[in-house]
């Protein structure tokens, strides 16, 4: 059984159709991505695993149990951490309060605190910034605190949101590494990614998602030498 | 200028009683964004609960020694709680389920829970003013001709403690990060696993238990109240907390006592006196509107909660 089992799921905003039959299943310990063009519905798919919004039909499991009657609180407590698209870190909130605030479905104040130094020792500059204002950080230091944030809640799958849009070259290496970093201590990554080269560069699997639907599904190697990916996301016909 | 000075003290009572109240209203706003225009009704309401806590318990005057305390505590802590949970069933009942519609439709609700709170009461306690027991005895201390008096004492005293209590709730507990948390970004807020709607209704129940308090200050300052009174203190207290910032808890204190001083110093100094308190306050706010659109704290994004 896999860890989360997407089956089938349609979501629609009013109107519009934004997810059709979406399936997909990432595996205990796995990196999977989820690649496609602005507007596909890769930020959809995350939100419906998250309960922010709710799928007309199809079916969500977490380790078995079924997520879709849970409240987005309630998933978070489950073990999915969600970095979200555009970073939504508290602005007006310190750095350190921030990844309080990641930690607040957890009651050990000791081992809130021992996640803390492994979340500084991954991301060292958020150590220096821990009193100012999140909204004060850098681009690149916003996306570290919302990743850091996100593990804070010690999830067994970590979904992240396009971590590494809007940063420079050099970042993007940081944030890819650190992701690598992060499944390597046995979390579970689930990432969506515009950057579909280093994304499956990184990744065991990955997905292709077109306007609501699943094109291509397959390893990442696989992926990467498809003509088809080639030429619709890895900038350029074979 | 003892007369100054009389209205200054005057002024910062009236003052603890706006920014209690505006507290409700910038609390609720900085969450939900709504006008909660049903907030000045609780306060009402909040009068009306500790009468009948007073009534209930046989006083009708003045008490004296250790009793006051007891009483008093028990008069404000009553008030507090059925405000609260008033509040709480208010938010449950008429404003969850338009929490996503467009901002019309919750606006319109809460003018109507005004309405119908405001019709409660009037049955409950009929169209006229209520007298309200003097139950804190009257000595006054005089500094060169300024008098103080025990009551304005205790307006002062427990707003001032209410609000040191709210910050410290608000800045230093988990809970009051989380409802900080949920008022900057509701859906990030939900994906640290806050429950929202608990944050939210939290909000309304220490929004509504502040107007409690609010309300049996008032009752003790003013001697007595009425099934309307809520309709202008209400909009006075929101005033203060959009001069202060709507959204701002900081602006919504400093707000309410600069409005209570604004109009103590008005009714004293304009003639015709309080018939034209309540333009001079109005125009306070265009003015600093004018000048700073956001409010006196508020940023160009407001600090919310
Ligand atoms: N809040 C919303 N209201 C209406 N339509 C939306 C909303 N969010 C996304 N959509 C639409 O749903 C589709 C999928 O969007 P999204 O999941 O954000 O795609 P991606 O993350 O792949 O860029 C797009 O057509 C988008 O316009
Ligand atoms: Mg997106």
């Amino acid at each position: 059984m896999a860890l989360l089992e997407v089956e089938g799921v349609d979501v629609a905003y009013g109107r519009i159709r934004a997810l059709s039959r979406i399936s997909l299943r990432v595996e205990q310990g796995e990196i999977v991505t989820l690649i496609g063009a602005n507007g596909a519905g890769k930020t959809t798919t995350l939100r419906a695993i998250s309960g922010l919004i709710r799928p007309l039909r199809g079916a969500i499991r977490f380790d078995g149990s079924d997520l879709l009657r849970l409240t987005p609180d309630q998933v978070v407590r489950r073990g999915i951490g969600h970095s979200p698209e555009g970073r939504r870190v508290f602005a007006r909130m310190t750095v350190r309060e921030n990844l309080e605030l990641g930690a607040f479905t957890r009651d050990r104040a000791s081992e809130v605190a021992s996640d803390l130094k492994g979340v500084l020792t991954i991301f060292p500059r958020l150590g220096e910034r821990l009193v100012q204002k999140a909204g004060t950080l850098s681009g690149g230091e916003q996306q570290m605190l919302a990743i850091g944030r996100a593990l804070m809640s010690r999830p067994r799958l970590l979904m992240l949101d396009e971590p590494s849009l809007g940063l420079s070259p050099l970042l993007v290496q940081t944030i890819f590494e650190v992701i690598k970093r992060i499944s390597a201590s046995g979390t579970t990554v689930l990432l969506v990614e515009q950057n579909a080269h280093q994304a499956l560069a990184i990744a065991q699997r990955g997905y292709v998602l077109e306007v609501g639907k699943i094109v291509h599904e397959d390893s990442a190697a696989n992926l990467l030498a498809s003509d088809a990916v080639r030429a619709a996301y890895l900038g350029g016909a074979a | 200028m003892e007369i100054f000075f009389q209205q200054v003290v005057n002024g910062l009572s009236l003052g603890g009683i706006y920014a209690l109240i505006a507290l409700g209203y910038t609390m609720v706003y900085g969450i939900i964004e709504l006008i909660n225009f049903a907030h000045g009704d609780v306060y009402t309401l909040g009068t009306f609960f500790s009468l009948a806590i007073l009534s209930a318990i046989g006083v009708s005057g003045e008490v004296h020694g250790p009793a006051l305390i007891g009483i008093v505590a028990l008069a404000v802590l009553s008030a507090m709680l059925l405000c609260g949970v008033t509040g709480v069933l208010i938010e449950r009942l008429a404003y969850r389920r338009l929490r996503n519609a467009p901002r019309l439709a919750p606006l319109i609700t809460a003018i109507g829970m005004s309405f119908i709170l405001e019709n409660v009461m009037q049955l409950w306690r009929g169209p006229s003013p209520v007298p309200f027991p003097q139950v804190i005895p009257n000595p006054s201390a005089s500094f060169g001709g300024v008098v103080v008096s025990a009551k304005q004492v205790l307006v002062v005293g427990l707003a001032v403690v209410m609000m040191a209590a709210l910050q410290v709730f608000i800045y230093n507990t988990k809970l009051g990060k989380a409802m900080r948390a949920t008022a900057q970004d509701r859906d990030a807020a939900q994906l640290m696993g806050i429950n929202i709607n608990t944050t939210i209704a939290l909000t309304f129940l220490i929004g509504s238990a502040l107007a409690g308090a609010a309300g049996f200050v008032s009752g003790v300052y003013y001697g007595t109240t009425w099934f309307f009174n809520g309709f202008e203190a209400g909009l006075k207290a929101f005033t203060a907390a959009v001069l202060g910032g709507i959204g701002n808890v900081a602006g919504a204190m400093l707000g309410g006592f600069l409005i209570g001083l604004v109009e103590a110093v008005a009714t004293q100094y304009i003639p015709g006196g309080a018939q034209w308190s309540n333009v001079v306050v109005f125009s306070v706010l265009v003015l600093v509107l004018i000048f700073r659109p956001s409010g006196l704290l508020g940023e160009s994004l407001p600090e919310k909660v």
